[in-house]
């Protein structure tokens, strides 16, 4: 795979490789952070200096089915000895999934110092790149976050349907089997949180999967991405676009790629996804 | 049915331990510790590709299990975790392994797949509790299954 320079993205700086990880362990004005689907991974080794932040504890409410808030934001950086100054670099199991969605949690909060280690731990393990147990340490920080902004960059339900009403652009990153209804979670997963199968009127199917190089968890260069989502499904990077799988990891991704890789200008990841979708009563599902 | 009343001594010892522990990070760790005492089934039971009667249906880990008869009306149990980040159910494997392996057929037939929810609390999604709890799902239809078999004349 050619250089993250080479790769012709419209912001390749958000990308960062395992060779600059490597070299940057020590930097203290670098913290790696690890978010993985698995939150054992991180205990049986991960890479030397690197904090765990887990979805389900760190960045989700543990009451509301919603995000932490500005405290809960502000007393995690100060855990992980984030200031507003850190370059935080996100990494994780599953092509970089959950580390895109912790990525875009940052981003509700403005923390725009942030990439993500292209190829994630796949790509790390399989270069033999050293692994530790060693939890670090770090002073806790101050940091004064801004109030969450979910305008941007974060979609609900009510937006989705008017989103379908003007007839804007939706992205379905789940697979053609939970796309067409087939199942409710991806293939080998337990079928669960949804009591319809389908899709959103309109969405169009572009897998998650089709943007990374399954064998090393890196990502496709500019010009196989635009292959993928101008030539083949169509969307244009001054769109209105909503990117959605069954919780919002998967198409934490997709959003990842639209506005970073590609340059997409309003892309949005509806979280409440299938999940929610699947769930709603008397909305529209199309098979 | 009181799913708990027969089950086996070292589960519900081991159990009782986790619930003891309070603090995500040390729960994580004893979690992860188990993980690493995970044994994988010996070439003598089964050899990859693992039959497929043997697989954990709906198990992202891509798990394994077999139940051996043993003496006694007792199951020797063995696991398999294809997925090499499946953390999680080698974890599971390895204490299910360690908590009911040797016990009778009836208390393992017992214990009930909410003991992942003992275990990892929280600490994990929707999907992959569900797959976890296949895995014990799957230990206690082997155990029912022996048990059918048993008492067919």
């Amino acid at each position: 795979m050619s250089a993250i320079s080479e790769r012709k993205y419209v912001h390749p700086d958000v990308l960062v490789s395992t060779d600059w990880v490597d070299q940057n362990v020590k930097n203290t004005g670098v913290r790696l952070v690890e978010s993985n689907e698995d939150t054992l991974l991180y205990s049986t080794g991960h890479i030397p200096g690197a904090v765990h932040v887990d979805w389900t504890n760190d960045l989700n409410d543990q009451v509301r089915r919603d995000y932490i808030t500005k405290a809960g934001f502000e007393a995690l950086m100060s855990r992980c000895g984030i200031t507003p100054e850190t370059t935080v670099v996100f990494y994780g199991d599953k092509n970089n999934w959950w580390a895109c969605y912790a990525f875009w949690v940052f981003q509700l909060f403005g923390h725009t110092r942030a990439r993500v280690m292209d190829g994630g731990r796949l790509k790390w393990e399989k270069e033999g790149k050293q692994l530790t147990k060693e939890t670090p340490a770090y002073p806790k920080t101050t940091y004064r976050a801004r109030e969450r902004d979910d305008a941007k960059i974060r979609a609900f339900r009510d937006d989705v349907m008017k989103h379908i009403g003007a007839h804007k652009p939706l992205v379905d990153v789940r697979s053609p089997e939970e796309y067409t209804g087939q199942r409710l979670h991806m293939p080998n997963y337990p079928n669960e949180g949804a009591l319809r199968g389908g899709h959103i009127p309109g969405a169009k199917n572009v897998p998650w999967s089709m943007a990374v190089r399954t064998d090393t968890g890196e990502f496709k260069p500019a010009e196989e991405l635009e292959s993928i989502y101008l030539a083949g499904a169509g969307l244009k990077p001054d769109q209105d676009i909503i990117a959605y799988c069954r919780i919002g990891e998967r198409s934490s991704l997709t959003w990842f790629v639209l506005t970073y890789l590609m340059g997409f200008a309003n892309v949005r990841n509806y979280d409440g996804s299938w999940t929610e979708w699947g769930n709603l009563v008397n909305v529209p599902i199309e098979k | 049915m009181n799913d708990t009343a027969a089950v086996p001594a070292k589960l519900t010892g081991l159990l009782e331990a986790f619930d003891g522990v309070t603090d995500t990070e040390e729960r994580m760790s004893m979690l992860a510790s188990y993980a690493g005492r995970y044994r994988e089934v010996p070439p003598s039971v089964a050899h990859r590709p693992y039959p497929e009667e043997a697989r954990v249906p709906f198990c992202e880990s891509e798990a394994f299990v077999w139940a051996l008869p043993g003496p006694g009306g007792t199951l020797t149990l063995h696991f398999a975790v294809e997925n090499p980040s499946g953390v999680s159910a080698k974890a599971l494997a390895a204490i299910l392994e360690k908590t009911l392996s040797g016990a009778k057929a009836e208390e393992i037939a017992s214990v009930n797949p909410d003991i992942v929810t003992r275990l990892f609390r929280q600490n994990i999604s929707m999907g992959k509790g569900m797959g976890l709890m296949g895995i014990v799902q799957r230990v206690r239809d082997l155990a029912n299954s022996t048990l059918r078999e048993r008492s067919t004349p």
